[in-house]
Formats: C-alpha cells, sequence, structure tokens
C-alpha cells in the first residue's frame, strides 16, 4: 500500500517510497531488522546515519527506539494540530507527564498512558504494571501522586474472554493502585465487540508539587554521574510494551504472555519515596522513569532532551539473573526503575537517602559532551550511538487518510425490538453494562488514601480531591471520557464531544477546565481508513480544545489495535484536570430534597444515533448530530456559575441513554422519585429521542425553585428548561401523549444489579 | 498530648492518620527503623502494606525494631490503635487476640460501612457508648476477624469486642460480625475500618474523629491524674 514517508534527516527533504517488504534488500544481505521490526528504508537510513552497519546491540536498540510506541511515527505529524498553550502551562508536550498551574504555588502534574497490548495478553499484570508506569511517569516530574483514574474498554460480557479480561483489569489496577497508597478516583468502562481481541486499559495519574520542585529531565553537566535507582534488571519484559504495542496482535496473544512484565507495588512505594525524598532534599539535577524499550528509551531521552551524550557501562547494572547480555541490558522493561543525574559530590548523599529507603542505587554511568550514547561493558565498548539518530531521525510517516466507502463495523446484535415499551426500554438501558453503575469495578479501588477525595465515585459527575490539607477549601477536579461507539459514527464530531463531556463533567462539580490529556487509542494507522478516523479525530479534539481554551498537555498513542476482525472502534480517551474554589460546594448527582425544582440546562437536541438504545436495537448509525461550540462553552460557563454560586442541590450530565437514565441516575443515587413532564422543549423528533436520545450538551440540574429561578435569569441565552419536580418514591415521566412511572427501587435494581448479574 | 503514627516503607494511610490525628492533639510519623517511640502519649499503626505484604499481611512488620518498642509500650499499658494492616500487624505481634483472613468475596473493597459499639472500655472509645453507630469506610482484601472457637468465646465472655459491623453491614465475612477488638487490658484497640477517613467534614462523616477525641482526652486526664 503507498505511503508517503518523509525523512527528517538533512532539513526538509522529502522521498517517496513503496514500503513493502520485498523491496530494499538490507545492504548486509539478511534480514534481520525485519524481524525486530524496521522496515528495510529504515534500516537503510539507519546505516546511512551511522556510516556503517549497526552491531545487534545498536541494531536492537534501534529497532525500539524507532517502534511506533517509542517514536510516534505515524501520529507526531498530527499531534502538532493540537493547542498545547495555554496561561496555565507549566510543563507541556514532552516531559514525563504535563504541568499546569493550579494557584497558590501548586502545579498539578498529570497524564494518561495505555497499556492496552499488554492488558490484552495478560490482564492482572497487564492493568497492574500500566498504573505502575503512569505513576512513575507523575512524580519523574517531582509530583506526589494523587489520584489515579482509569478507562477501560472490553467486548461484550456475553464472552468469557471479555470478562475473564475485565475480572483481570479491575483486580490489577486495584493491586498497584491499593498497594502503593494512591487513591484511585474515577474511570469508565465500556463494553462493545470491537474490542473483543484488543481490550483497552488506559490509566491516568494525577499529582501535585510545588511549582518549585517540578524537575525536568534533561540530562546536564559533563561528568555528572548518571544513577540507576529501583528494581534488579531482568529479562522480564525484553521487548514488552515496545513491540506488543507497534504491532497487530494475533488471534492467539497467549506466546507473546512471557514478555509482560511482573508488577511489584511495593518496590514502587519505595521508589516513590525515594525519589521524592531526593528531590525535597535538591540532590538530583534530573530525573526520568524507565518504561517502554527501558534503558535504551530513557537515556537517550535525557540526552537528547540535554543536547550531551551519555557513557553507560552496562556490567554496573544491578541484574536480576547472571549472564544477561549487553543488549539484554539496554532493552530490559523490568518494572520500578528510575534514572537520575547527580553531581559526583552528592553521590554519598543519594546513595545514603536511597538506603534508607531501601532502594538499591546504583552509578551507571555519566553525561559526556559527544552527543553519543556510547556504551560500555567493563572496558570493552558494546555500541556507540549519536543520541540524535535514535532519538530526532526517526523517520515520520505522512499518514493516507481515506472515509471509508462501506461501513467498517458490523452493527451489534439486537437485544431490544423497536417496540419494546418505555418502561422496559428505560430498564434495559439502566442495566446495560455501559449505563449500569460500575460499583463492582470502583469499590475494588481505594478511593480514600491520601485523605484528598471529596467527592467519591459515582457520587458526582467528577471526582474532587482537595487541593490542601489545612483545611482550606481549594480543589481540583478531575474526570476521564470517550465514547468510542459514538466516534466511530463520525470520528470528528465524536472526538470532540469526548472533550466537551469531560469539560462538562467539571462543570457539574463548578469546576474549570485547566489542561487535558489525551490517549489515542486507534487500529493499524497504514490503513487509510484507520489514518482517517484518526486525523479527524485529532482535527476534532483540537477544534473543541481551542472553543474551551484547554491546552492539551500531554498523552499517549496507542495504535495497531486491530485483530483478524477489523479495528477496534476510534478510542481518543480524554482526561481533565479542572480547579473550583470550594469543595464543598461541588455538586453530586444526587437529587437531595422533595419539593426541589428540576431543569435542564444546555443546547441539548437529543438524537437516537450513536446511542446507547440505537445499539442494544441493533444498529449503528454513520453519522452525529451537529454541534455548535460556541453554544457549547457558554452553557459550560453557566452551569458551571451556577454550581459555584452554590445554590444547587445537584448537576448531573445527560450521557449514555440520554434524559431518562439521567434523570434515573439522579433519583437512584439519592433514593427519592421525581415528577417530570418532558414536554418536547428539545427538538427531539420523537418520544424515543426526546427521553433515550443522546447528544451534547445537557444538564439535570436540581435546586430550590428560587435557585432554578436564578439560574434562568442568569442563563441569558443559554436554555433553561424547567422538568419538574423531586419528591415521592418513584420516577413519573410525562412527555406528551406518553407516560412512564417505575419505582425508585425498581430503577435502582436495573441500575445497581446490571454489572454484577452479568458477571456471577 | 501527643500520638505517635508508625511509618513502615508500605505505610498508606500514614499521612491520613497524622493529620486526623492533628484534629485533636500533636502528632508525629515513627520511622519503623527506629526503637524508640520518642515519648509520645498514644500510638497508631496506620493502614497500607506494611512492607508490601505479599505472603501474609502484618507477618513482616512484627520483627521491625519499632514493633519491639511498641510491644513494651502496649504491655505497660500505652494506647495502642491498629487500622487496618495496623490491625493486621498487631494481631500478627500477638498484641492483639485472633487474625484477619482475606474476604469472604475475595475481592479488595472499598465501602462506607456502619458499626455500632459494643464495648466502650478502650481509651479510643471511652467517649463512645455502647449502641452508638459510626459511619466510616473499609477499605482491605484481608479483613475478614477470624479466632478459634474458644478464643472467641474468650474474648465476648471478657467484652473484647469494640465494634461489630451494624446489620447486613458485614463486608467481609468476619465471625460475630466483629469490626475492633481489644486486647484483654483494653488499651490496644484494632480495627478494619479507617476512623482517619472520616475525622474532616468533607469526607462525608465525622465519627472516627471521636475515637481520636477519646483517646486525646483520655491520655489529657490521665497525665492530669499522674500530675
Amino acid at each position: 500500500m503507498p505511503l508517503r514517508e518523509t525523512s527528517r534527516k538533512g532539513g526538509s527533504l522529502s522521498e517517496r517510497s513503496e514500503r513493502t517488504p520485498e523491496r530494499g534488500v538490507a545492504r548486509n544481505g539478511n534480514s534481520h531488522h525485519r524481524e525486530l521490526g524496521l522496515t528495510d528504508s529504515e534500516y537503510e537510513q539507519i546505516v546511512d546515519r551511522l556510516d556503517r552497519e549497526p552491531n545487534p546491540t545498536e541494531l536492537a536498540i534501534f529497532s525500539l527506539m524507532w517502534s511506533e510506541h517509542c517514536a510516534y511515527k505515524h501520529s507526531r505529524k498530527l499531534l502538532r494540530k493540537l493547542p498545547t498553550e495555554g496561561a496555565h502551562v507549566v510543563m507541556g508536550p514532552g516531559e514525563n507527564a504535563g504541568a499546569v498551574d493550579v494557584g497558590d504555588g501548586l502545579a498539578v502534574a498529570f497524564k494518561v498512558e495505555s497499556h492496552n497490548h499488554p492488558s490484552a495478553v495478560e490482564p492482572f499484570q497487564g492493568a497492574a504494571t500500566g498504573v505502575g508506569g503512569i505513576l512513575r511517569d507523575v512524580f519523574a516530574v517531582g509530583a506526589r501522586p494523587i489520584a489515579v483514574l482509569d478507562s477501560l474498554r472490553f467486548g461484550e460480557l456475553d464472552s468469557p474472554r471479555s470478562r475473564y479480561l475485565l475480572d483481570g483489569a479491575v483486580a490489577g489496577i486495584g493491586h498497584y493502585g491499593n498497594s502503593i497508597g494512591v487513591a484511585t478516583v474515577g474511570g469508565e468502562i465500556y463494553f462493545e465487540g470491537s474490542y473483543e481481541q484488543n481490550c483497552l486499559v488506559n490509566a491516568m495519574c494525577v499529582g501535585i508539587a510545588s511549582r518549585e520542585r517540578l524537575i525536568r529531565s534533561a540530562a546536564a553537566g559533563h561528568g555528572n554521574l548518571v544513577v540507576l535507582l529501583g528494581a534488579l534488571t531482568g529479562r522480564d519484559g525484553i521487548g514488552g510494551a515496545s513491540v506488543l504495542a507497534s504491532a497487530e496482535l494475533g488471534a492467539d496473544g497467549a506466546d507473546r504472555r512471557p514478555s509482560v512484565q511482573i508488577g511489584d507495588p511495593f518496590e514502587e512505594k519505595k521508589l516513590l519515596e525515594c525519589s521524592l525524598a531526593l528531590l525535597d532534599r535538591g540532590l538530583l539535577r534530573s530525573l526520568q522513569d524507565l518504561g517502554a524499550a527501558g534503558l535504551s528509551s530513557s537515556v537517550s531521552e535525557m540526552a537528547s532532551k540535554g543536547g550531551v551524550g551519555i557513557d553507560l557501562d552496562v556490567s554496573k547494572v544491578p541484574l536480576r539473573e547472571a549472564g544477561m547480555e549487553p543488549f539484554e541490558v539496554m532493552i530490559s522493561e523490568s518494572q520500578e526503575r528510575m534514572l537520575c543525574v547527580v553531581e559526583p559530590e552528592l553521590l554519598d548523599e543519594v546513595l545514603a537517602t536511597c538506603a534508607n529507603w531501601d532502594v538499591t542505587a546504583t552509578a551507571i554511568g555519566s553525561v559526556t559532551q559527544t552527543g553519543s550514547l556510547r556504551i560500555f561493558s567493563g572496558q570493552a565498548p558494546a555500541g556507540d550511538l549519536p543520541v540524535s539518530a535514535l532519538v530526532d531521525d526517526c523517520p515520520l510517516y505522512d499518514l493516507d487518510p481515506q472515509p471509508p466507502s462501506a461501513p467498517l463495523y458490523d452493527p451489534p446484535p439486537r437485544r431490544l425490538a423497536n417496540d419494546c415499551e418505555t418502561h422496559a426500554t428505560l430498564l434495559a438501558l439502566l442495566a446495560s453494562p455501559n449505563v449500569a453503575s460500575k460499583r463492582w469495578a470502583f469499590e475494588q479501588y481505594d478511593a480514600l488514601v491520601g485523605s484528598r477525595t471529596a467527592r467519591r465515585p459515582q457520587s458526582a459527575d467528577a471526582a474532587v480531591l482537595s487541593l490542601h490539607h489545612d483545611g482550606t477549601s481549594g480543589a481540583l477536579a478531575v474526570a476521564i471520557d470517550g465514547n468510542g461507539r459514538r466516534v466511530s459514527c463520525d470520528p470528528y464530531l465524536g472526538a470532540a464531544e469526548a472533550v466537551l463531556e469531560c469539560a462538562r463533567n467539571l462543570a457539574c462539580v463548578g469546576a474549570e477546565p485547566l489542561g487535558l490529556t489525551n490517549c489515542l487509542n486507534f487500529g493499524n494507522p497504514e490503513k487509510p481508513h484507520v489514518a482517517w478516523q484518526l486525523t479527524r479525530a485529532v482535527e476534532g479534539m483540537a477544534d473543541a480544545c481551542r472553543a474551551l481554551r484547554v491546552p492539551v498537555v500531554g498523552g499517549n498513542v496507542s495504535l495497531y489495535n486491530e485483530g483478524p476482525a477489523g479495528p477496534i472502534f476510534p478510542t481518543p480517551v480524554v482526561g481533565m484536570v479542572g480547579s473550583l474554589p470550594d469543595a464543598r460546594r461541588a455538586t453530586g448527582s444526587a437529587f437531595l430534597e422533595p419539593g426541589h425544582a428540576i431543569a435542564l440546562i444546555g443546547p441539548f437536541s437529543p438524537d437516537l444515533r450513536g446511542s446507547e438504545l440505537e445499539k442494544l436495537r441493533g444498529g449503528l448509525a454513520d453519522s452525529l448530530p451537529q454541534i455548535d461550540l460556541g453554544a457549547q462553552v457558554e452553557a459550560l460557563a453557566a452551569v458551571r456559575a451556577a454550581v459555584r454560586a452554590g445554590r444547587l442541590a445537584s448537576a448531573h450530565d445527560v450521557s449514555d441513554g440520554g434524559l431518562a437514565c439521567a434523570l434515573a441516575e439522579s433519583c437512584v443515587a439519592g433514593g427519592v422519585g421525581a415528577r417530570v413532564n418532558a414536554a418536547a422543549p428539545m427538538q427531539a423528533s420523537s418520544l424515543d429521542d426526546l427521553l433515550f436520545g443522546e447528544g451534547a450538551g445537557g444538564v439535570v440540574v436540581s435546586g430550590p425553585s428560587e435557585a432554578i429561578a436564578e439560574l434562568v435569569e442568569a442563563a441569558g441565552s443559554v436554555p433553561v428548561e424547567p422538568l419538574g419536580t423531586v419528591g415521592g418514591h418513584v420516577l413519573e415521566l410525562t412527555a406528551g401523549a406518553a407516560s412512564l412511572s417505575v419505582p425508585v427501587e425498581e430503577l435502582r435494581a436495573a441500575y445497581e444489579g446490571g454489572l454484577p448479574d452479568r458477571l456471577s | 498530648m501527643r500520638f505517635g503514627v508508625v511509618r513502615f516503607p508500605g505505610s498508606c494511610d500514614e499521612v491520613d492518620a497524622l493529620l486526623a490525628c492533628r484534629r485533636f492533639a500533636d502528632a508525629e510519623l515513627l520511622w519503623h527503623g527506629d526503637r524508640s517511640l520518642g515519648g509520645v502519649d498514644a500510638v497508631v499503626i496506620p493502614g497500607g502494606f506494611s512492607y508490601g505484604d505479599y505472603l501474609r499481611v502484618g507477618a513482616i512488620a512484627r520483627f521491625s525494631p519499632i514493633m519491639a518498642a511498641v510491644a513494651a509500650f502496649a504491655r505497660d499499658g500505652g494506647p495502642v490503635l491498629g487500622i487496618c494492616n495496623g490491625f493486621q500487624v498487631l494481631c500478627e505481634a500477638d498484641l492483639l487476640p485472633g487474625a484477619l483472613l482475606p474476604n469472604t468475596g475475595l475481592r479488595f473493597l472499598c465501602r462506607q460501612v456502619d458499626l455500632t459499639v459494643d464495648h466502650a472500655d478502650s481509651p479510643f472509645t471511652r467517649a463512645l457508648a455502647p449502641g452508638d453507630i459510626l459511619s466510616l469506610p473499609v477499605k482491605h482484601g484481608a479483613g475478614r476477624f477470624y479466632a478459634p472457637d474458644d478464643d472467641l468465646r474468650g474474648l465476648e465472655e471478657n467484652n473484647q469486642v469494640a465494634l461489630r459491623y451494624a446489620l447486613g453491614e458485614n463486608p467481609n465475612g468476619s465471625l460475630n460480625d466483629i469490626a475492633g477488638v481489644t486486647n484483654a487490658a483494653g488499651n490496644v484497640l484494632g480495627l478494619m475500618p479507617h476512623p482517619e477517613h472520616a475525622a474532616h467534614p468533607l469526607s462525608g462523616s465525622t465519627d472516627g474523629g471521636r475515637l481520636l477525641q477519646s483517646a486525646a482526652h483520655a491520655c489529657a486526664s490521665n497525665a492530669r491524674a499522674v500530675a
């Protein structure tokens, strides 16, 4: 297939070539590089750059550094479309995690990252080490991790494999987060057939630091020492994340199970406390975690950012097993390791601090002025690679986006008849795994450790965390969102919706977004229709971010999520961090007081395209309703202002399952009924659209009737429609001639039973 | 009055306990490698995974240097509170009766539960009354209280059961719905629920603060009596 390929060597020279395995036989006549995932053309560029053939160690390092996972070679150009600058940005993309200023001298660092392929092979350890990896990214910039959120995707729960993956991934996330003592405060889980082979496990971590303590990863200072901290280096995970994440999984990934790493949260807990203690004492020049491609990647990136060289002696690396080859030491993905740069006179103090935390620390190299990564094994040279070749010269590929001419995905199996009556439809939606309560999962996570959690899972649309421990009220709100099925209907609008939904969840607790992190989970980008999904989704995300003035400060791309049955739904996942002045005023989603008025605020045009009801009826649309970004942003400001004023009792975003499900969820959360007359204020074309249609922009609020009257007054051009009153033990919904009346306990049984009933 | 909160390398809730204690008295962290309690008036062993706890929970912590000092302090009648992992550690150290086994559901569980105060004789419960209902969160994978029949009968007869899960609230299969027990002398209390996560109004309940406040008062009046 044709693929435009651009070499960045020597400036803007670009060349076109056909990329087929048969063409362009490598100069050395063998094809070892192909087994390592490098194309013949890439191999030739390596030889050109080195002016010689690479030795096996060097080739192994190149193959990982130039892998999709490390080099973003199919996405880097596209990512430039995303806005990355804003008033609050302290660290943008390129560091281990992005960071924004939250006032009072504090910064919040955060990032979302995928661990999809390892989790599809071994869900418990795959998900656990995904959490471990994202935690390291955050404390690598000097921030103390305070919260984890997870975005998970599996196949339908009818499938034993999906139940196994769900069970293992949730247990693995809990195992790591609970053991290390970082609260898991939020997340989302969706089940769709397209994730049957490739589940998605995206983990987001949020950390906090004083602005001055943030540290970058650039190595600096000729003669400074490079010190490896943490776990011993073993053969585990050789070529793990970087290899797994850079190619499609076959029908059975079980043979790759040995390349999944094993997590040790106790080791990481010590490493975390030790790293922060080293930073508190001002002992480090720079800090970097070891992730995919292990030492190779960490050392090259530290050297590249600092514009320096590094000499490494692999014989000094403490090993888990004897007899490891230099290349194995360089590419091992053993977990729970960090790399830091230390001035020689401070080494003893660094080693003493590490000993106090029982963390192994070893000087394994030094910063040089050579601009090269030189690897030694004792005195013997084992490799000599220009850092720029490893990090900057990886060829970047232009995508060849083409909209598909035929539907890419089979419609889902029908589970509900079109003429199913309204009452049963509502209960079926509430019990549908995508809508139903995720209590089964989140009760397996410690949501409280750290004493910052002011709004727990399912109690509000976003998690709320106190910024301070001194009783002052400033707080953070965090949420993570993404609906792959809707993105499959229209990648541009679906991705924009994900950004808007995240911002809406923040607005529901009174928070203003400060920054965004994303994880782009897609199929094989070398296929034109996947390239099209990716391109359109990034464009939609970029436009929504610009409208909201929210910068993207970091993220991750996970490609090749496809198997023989085709690609996953295009799944951009958006994590957002915002701030609010007063955690006590963060509203929950529960209706609280009988007699409170209920209203719908926002430009909401419910539509069945891409909805959960459409899915239950066996449909999959090829379009979504249009969005007026300006009106959306205005509505978010109105919701935020109303919540901050402290007059509302609840605010809950209309999302999966539409207005009827949002109302039902607020009833269940509050243990109270409601009488609602949805008199088709929203441009709904049918009763189904009105009750169960989805789309961006709607928030159900409740409060004393004066508060709702004030809201109407203050909202200006933002639509606010009175819907009814809180009270009783039944949700009574009237819409035109139709009406339904469901006891709250019946709603609760459906909503709370949806997951456990399918898992027992 | 000063609380000391023990910090093992794998402790998770030590700062939480410190913050909660400071609402009612002075408090400081005690390092697991030290052999002295530094003159504190009450000791809290916090939640977490003391030394990773990959084998049996709390089994390694009992051998740490600080635990010798805690044991001596407890034998002298000093107030000691073990929360979650701290409870597990105190059972392993033989400072409390019974053992904590994996939850019957075999899953970690984080959930707010109601407890009833059964016997209120320990320094941590003296300010409470039998029958009081407390709302505290649990979060553990191994919180099923177990003791052999004879020991269990002895515990009940000696009024050592301080806290029970309210009817229908037992999250882990604990025998007799036991959520917290004291030693025979009553100065050491272990419980699986987390009082330190129910001390600040933003946490939704301040019932846990009552246990710490009770100990702060008990120590202060003790000090007055001695003076």
